[in-house]
């Protein structure tokens, strides 16, 4: 080789190197690292596939792609538990250098991850757990930490009144014994009784129950409706075990009571039962019949409230990073810009106050038939009233809200039980 | 004696190795190891009362759960055990597990085999079902998160530094386990499970032996839970369920009971397979049941065991070495 060509060469060669790292170099840039924790073993595995699949779905219909960054997603299997939790998003956030992680099922598992989002400073979506005080008395405490889906008595504030209205004067609730319980059956509580209603008993039995038997005779004979709470199986052996006692007056159900996790499984006995949610898959929007089909068509079921909640999230974070210019703006920044979207999601309208979302509450019934084209006839929650703008502090203003004590086996007390 | 030193050096090598290998690793490894070191101390506290005792108790999640929960509530209402105090926090902690194991001791004691680990295991679900239904003091299912480390002069946020202080802890429990099962009465101890109708022929009081025994488990057990409140960062019902209970008896199963470091090293196969395989593929419990069944199967001594049977293949091949006994793990005294 002569010195000439060798010369030559070398701004080639240079060219090359800054082709090179000029296509390298923005790709990188552009990198979002998202991890995921849902339970992918035991018993809460099935949940934890919707909630992955919900949130892949959204990921695949946009080229892997979030506000023009590209996402690394990983997802790791918690099993359900709160401890296995903690490692897990430490994980994402150590070795996987996750700028955010999301999701967790149970609220006890969301208690558990926000503080890991304070000492590691990285943001927790909670897509999924409810735990009332992580956006209410607690916020301050998790600076990182967001919610797009709901606390547990968003939904059962409006269906208090509801049940209210329809001129239900006395209820028994019965509910699964733990803090998502407690906290269900109080702002059910709270709402039918300040209406005046009354709440006349609380039975507990305990989170997993499903043998019914020894608390349906204590059901007590003078009230109008029972208001019942259940979580996974247990959902889907109270009201069958109930009617063929043969109960013949209104069951009125918490969100989890009925969802479309539950409602494929459970017989004609559920007809006519009523209960809330921000979701149903029955919602007669466009936008929600075009996400249950591609949905189904995918994954080979009706979407349930997992589903939407976390392809949603994936929504959420889309439309933050294209106000972020496309690169994640650490976590205080991206907060601020989540708390002010305002998003046309699956489930209606949403916006955000105080890190959680303001949304529709839909009081759904439990009804057989054809829907969104589908041949057979099938039980879906049917929307029979829409309350729109739903915030967590419901209509009572968040400063008098805030005063009272968090929702608990005792709060609010049983001033009519005896 | 001098094969019991070699014992102590190659552990001794292990650990110097141990301490300098994983703070030089990736921060998740030193997050596993800290919580593997944590479990291990547990371990090794049931190891005093399985291995040891003949006593297979199936409770111990209760003293470890106490020791966590006294932390939290410690740390997090009356703001102790964040400065100095922590050392106090230990030493209550150490000490409400022993009370803890006092009062169940009595209840429990005076079983044996499948009826102690029935009465353990009740007790044990009793601590659970207070954790869960106490909510005013524990927060129920929702637990307490404990969001702050204690701060003396040392910043146990950063993980490398906890590490070594959880390890410190190891040490100090590893050698006072070890200091007290070669002493007279560990000798007893291992006495009375080999045959304890001799043990009392001989004038022992083996209940008492027992007693001390089940108190002295307990008070390490409330050492870890001390530990893991702040390693975790959260204590919850979960914490005091069975399944920890389960964890640490197949962690000492696993590693070989009546070994003492066989506890640690089945922590750290078990954290190591369900904490880290299980970021890698689907099916990491297949891989932790394989593993518990083989044990159980070709390894009834544990892994502890594997050099004993090796030396025992050896001497079966050799035909002009004379057979070597099969090792005991502690000799009978008769």
């Amino acid at each position: 080789m002569t010195r000439t060509s060798r010369k030559r060469l070398v701004p080639i060669l240079l060219g090359g190197l800054v082709l090179g790292l000029s296509m390298n170099a923005p790709a990188k840039a552009e990198e979002l690292r998202i991890g995921f924790i849902a339970p992918l073993t035991g018993i809460f595995a099935q949940i934890g596939k919707d909630m992955t699949n919900g949130f892949q779905m959204y990921l695949d219909e946009h080229g892997n792609k979030l506000g023009g960054a590209t996402v690394k997603f990983v997802v790791e299997d918690d099993a359900g538990k709160a401890d296995a939790a903690v490692t897990k998003a430490k994980k994402l956030v150590l070795s996987d250098k996750a700028q955010m992680f999301i999701g967790g099922l149970l609220a006890s598992t969301g208690y558990a991850l926000a503080p890991v989002s304070n000492s590691e400073k990285t943001l927790y979506i909670a897509s999924i757990p409810a735990a009332d005080d992580l956006t209410q008395r607690q916020a301050s405490k998790y600076p990182y930490f967001f919610r797009t889906t709901w606390t547990s008595s968003q939904p059962h504030h409006p269906l208090g009144k509801w049940a209210c209205e329809q001129g239900h004067k006395k209820v028994v609730t019965i509910a699964a014994d733990y803090a998502f319980g407690y906290e269900v059956v109080g702002g059910f509580q709270k709402a039918f009784e300040d209406c005046g209603g009354k709440v006349i008993q609380k039975l507990w039995p305990r989170l997993g129950e499903k043998d019914f038997g020894p608390f349906i005779p204590q059901i007590k004979g003078d009230a109008d409706a029972v208001f019942s709470l259940m979580v996974g199986p247990m959902a889907l052996q109270f009201p069958k075990q109930l009617r063929q006692s043969g109960y013949k007056k209104p069951i009125i159900g918490g969100g989890t009571s009925y969802d479309e996790f539950i409602l494929p499984n459970m017989g004609d006995f559920a007809i006519g039962d009523v209960s809330a949610l921000q979701y149903s898959a029955a919602i007669e929007t466009p936008k929600n019949e075009a996400f249950v089909k591609a949905y189904r068509k995918k994954y080979g079921k009706v979407p349930s409230y997992y589903s939407e909640a976390n392809y949603t999230t994936a929504q959420v974070i889309d439309e933050a990073m294209k106000k972020a210019g496309g690169k994640y703006p650490g976590p205080e920044k991206f907060v601020a810009i989540m708390g002010g979207l305002k998003i046309d999601a699956v489930r209606g309208p949403v916006h955000f106050e105080d890190r959680n979302p303001v949304q529709n509450i839909y009081i759904k019934k439990v009804e057989k038939k054809k829907m969104f084209g589908y041949p057979k006839a099938e039980l879906w929650n049917v929307i029979i009233k829409t309350y729109p703008n739903v915030s967590q502090y419901w209509t009572y203003g968040k400063d008098k809200f805030l005063k009272q004590p968090v929702y608990s086996r005792t709060y609010p007390p049983c001033k009519n039980c005896e | 004696m001098t094969s019991q030193k070699i014992k102590i050096l190659m552990v001794a090598v292990v650990l110097a190795a141990l301490a300098y290998i994983v703070p030089n690793s990736s921060s998740f490894v030193v997050l596993l190891a800290t919580r593997a070191l944590v479990f291990a101390i547990l371990a090794m506290s049931l190891d005093i009362l399985l291995g040891f005792t003949g006593l297979p108790s199936l409770g111990q999640a209760a003293y470890f759960g106490v020791g966590a929960y006294l932390t939290a509530i410690l740390a997090t209402k009356f703001h102790i055990g964040l400065g100095w105090d922590f050392w106090l926090v230990v030493i209550y902690g150490m000490l409400i597990g022993a009370a803890l194991a006092a009062l169940f001791g009595l209840f429990a004691i005076r079983a044996s085999g499948v009826y102690f680990l029935m009465i353990t295991l009740a007790l044990g679900q009793c601590v659970w079902g207070l954790a869960y239904r106490w909510n005013s003091l524990t927060g129920g299912d929702n637990g307490i998160s404990v969001t702050a480390r204690p701060a003396f002069g040392l910043d146990l946020t950063n993980e490398r530094t906890f590490f070594f202080l959880v390890f410190a802890f190891f040490i100090f429990t590893l050698i006072s386990l070890y200091v007290l099962v070669q002493s007279p009465f560990g000798r007893s101890l291992a006495g009375i499970r080999e045959r304890e109708l001799r043990m009392q022929i001989l004038g022992y009081n083996t209940w008492l032996h027992k007693y001390i025994a089940f108190i002295i488990a307990g008070a390490f057990g409330g050492l870890s839970g001390v530990l893991w409140a702040h390693t975790n960062g959260l204590v919850s019902p979960e914490t005091v369920v069975l399944t920890t209970s389960v964890d640490a008896l197949l962690m000492v199963v696993l590693g070989g009971a009546g070994t003492l470091v066989g506890g640690a090293i089945g922590s750290a196969i078990v954290f190591g397979l369900r904490e880290y395989l299980s970021t890698l593929v689907p099916w990491w419990q297949y891989v932790l049941g394989g593993v518990y069944v083989l044990t159980i199967l070709y390894l009834p001594t544990g892994l502890m065991g594997i050099p004993a049977r090796i030396r025992q293949a050896r001497g079966a091949s050799d035909k002009t070495a004379k057979p070597a006994a099969p090792e005991k793990l502690a000799p009978t005294p008769s």
